[in-house]
């Protein structure tokens, strides 16, 4: 099976619009939104059939106050500085990254790991396409461990009903989340937008794939929103010889699909839809699809 | 006053309104910028920064002695993020999965573990003008985790500074918590789709679960999606200020520059922004 991942590096570049819109055109294949953090592909979908899954990424320790006698030894060996003393001592489940030290250190016996349910996620179907996407609790940890369980899902499905690609919407950033939604791809998609800050993550991801071994290209989005900068993405892409797939304008349109919940595709007359469509085209050929 | 920006999703506009923000109140008051954005940190792209310190972010690793291992498989057993394992001549260490929690060396009966430093990152320090001061955290490539960079960063909020900005990073998990823990206010920044939308109630969870006083700020602003508008009636969250959704806002972003610079009628927008926080967290 063929994975397809899009990526960014900053995040509200244009992934999910790109995602979206190839979710309509392309054939014989399932959808993965692995940005478990601020899933928003989904709404772009009519989905039925949805079946939840429960996702527990780890554990967290817990003070027993009855056992506790308060001697501290637990702040002490925390390096996470999760240990609050308010009069009593507790664990503050936010910095709290499940290590056990404390458990361990502990003379009383008095802290225990429990397990924690940090999200959830879902495979739903759009017409015969399977769609699975999550939701992290927000603010739990663990959300690269999430992206990881909606991708293995969606290689199962696709496995299962025999499909030929995965397209996955990727997390943004750089860390756990991203990397763990383009491990194993066959191809990455990365999206920028002519903005310095947009130049300046495109290098840093760019930086993270070639350390991973993947093959992938660049689209700029927005592309005529600021030529200048346009040209410095344009210009570090042929000195460093990436491939470039495509360059969608600055179209309303699509700020108009957004808020309708739509995707820009549907739009077919607009600038920002046949740009779409080109580097749809070049996808399929990059990777030998009919 | 120690405010956190954030947002949820990605892209929407919160180092637009911790830029243009940190600079406008430094006209008169002290201010400090922090960007917790450590994966793809960018703020300091707006500004001219004359940078005076730096220091490594570093955790503890285990290197272990396989000539004193006896492969007795404790700390295998006790690593609760499986990047320890045993084979015939020791221990192994997984480095990108170790979070540096120093369990392995406690339960180490024959003291085979030792612990070096390994940076992650860095901390950069700056000043930007007498009444601005800036700091930034960068998570080395690689990395999978920002969240020790940032608890890092924070421990150089200065105590002197009237208000303290910190442009979190985008997403609602672990490293957005620990920009906003010991905060005073956030301002959660949206774009009216229904992808701002969705993102920005995960992101109210968030600091009301942590008991922090927030507001909402629309960026690209415009009609035709009145969904932020009516979760603000339903919440009870007032919305600041909307930015309007216009293409010289957007450029002057690109290229890297403050908006309030060239639309001067946002300073008073802004002190008034300022204003209303004030207010609200007394």
């Amino acid at each position: 099976m063929i994975q397809i991942a899009i990526v960014s590096g900053k995040g509200g570049t244009g992934k999910t619009t790109l995602a979206g819109s190839l979710t309509f055109l392309f054939e014989n294949h399932v959808v993965a939104d692995c940005d478990a953090d601020a899933p928003n592909l989904y709404l772009l979908l009519d989905l039925k059939d949805k079946e939840s899954f429960e996702f527990s990424g780890g554990k967290k320790a817990s003070i027993s106050l009855d056992k506790c006698t308060k001697c501290g030894i637990c702040k002490d060996v925390c390096r996470f500085d999760a240990v609050i003393y308010d009069g009593d001592y507790k664990i503050d489940p936010y910095a709290c990254e499940g290590c056990s030290a404390c458990v361990i250190a502990c003379p009383e016996k008095a802290i225990t790991l429990v397990k924690t349910k940090d999200g959830e996620y879902y495979r739903a179907f759009m017409d015969s396409m399977p769609v699975v996407h999550g939701r992290l609790n927000p603010g739990e940890d663990a959300s690269g461990g999430l992206a990881a369980e909606i991708r293995k899902l969606a290689i199962k499905e696709g496995e299962r009903l025999k499909k030929r690609v995965v397209l996955i919407d990727g997390a943004p950033g750089i860390g756990c989340p991203a990397i763990s939604s383009i491990t194993g791809a066959t191809y990455i998609v990365i999206i920028t937008e002519p903005t310095t800050s947009g130049l300046h993550d495109l290098t840093r991801i760019v930086k993270v794939i070639q350390q991973l071994k993947r093959r992938f290209g660049v689209v700029i989005n927005k592309a005529d929103l600021n030529t200048e900068v346009s040209e410095r993405i344009e210009r570090y892409c042929r000195d460093e010889n990436f491939k470039i797939l495509g360059r969608i304008p600055f179209d309303e349109t699509v700020e108009l699909a957004v808020r309708q919940g739509k995707p820009v595709i549907h739009f077919q007359d607009s600038e920002a839809s046949k740009a779409i469509m080109t580097i749809y085209m070049k996808l399929k050929r990059i990777l030998g699809i009919k | 006053m120690k405010i956190t920006v954030l947002s949820g999703k990605g892209g929407t506009g919160k180092t637009t309104v911790a830029t243009n923000l940190a600079w406008l109140l430094s006209k008169h008051l002290k201010v400090q910028l922090l960007d917790a954005d450590v994966e793809e940190p960018d703020t300091h792209l707006f500004f001219p920064i004359h940078f005076s310190y730096e220091e490594p972010v570093e955790i503890l690793k285990p290197v272990v002695n396989n000539s004193k291992c006896i492969n007795c498989g404790k700390c295998v057993n006790a690593c609760q993020f499986g990047a320890m394992i045993s084979f015939s001549g020791g221990v192994y260490v997984f480095d990108s999965l170790c979070k540096g929690c120093g369990v392995c060396k406690m339960v180490c009966p024959t003291d085979a573990i030792k612990e070096l430093p390994k940076a992650i990152g860095k901390i950069k320090l700056g000043d930007i003008t007498d009444s601005l001061k800036y700091g930034m955290g960068i998570m080395n490539l690689g990395e999978l985790s920002g969240v020790e960079v940032i608890r890092q960063l924070k421990k150089h909020i200065d105590e002197d500074a009237e208000v303290v900005i910190i442009d979190a990073p985008p997403g609602n998990s672990c490293p957005v918590v620990e920009s906003l823990r010991g905060m005073d206010f956030a301002i959660l920044v949206t774009e009216p789709t229904p992808f701002g939308l969705s993102d920005l109630r995960m992101a109210l969870e968030i600091v009301k679960e942590m008991g922090i006083p927030s507001a909402i700020i629309v960026n690209r602003y415009d009609v035709g999606f009145d969904g932020i508008e009516k979760f603000s009636k339903q919440t009870d969250i007032p919305i600041l200020c909307r930015i309007p959704f216009n293409k010289k806002i957007a450029s002057l972003y690109s290229e890297g520059r403050l908006f309030v610079k060239d639309l001067p009628e946002w300073s008073a927008v802004f002190n008034d922004t300022l204003n209303r926080i004030m207010v609200s967290v007394k």
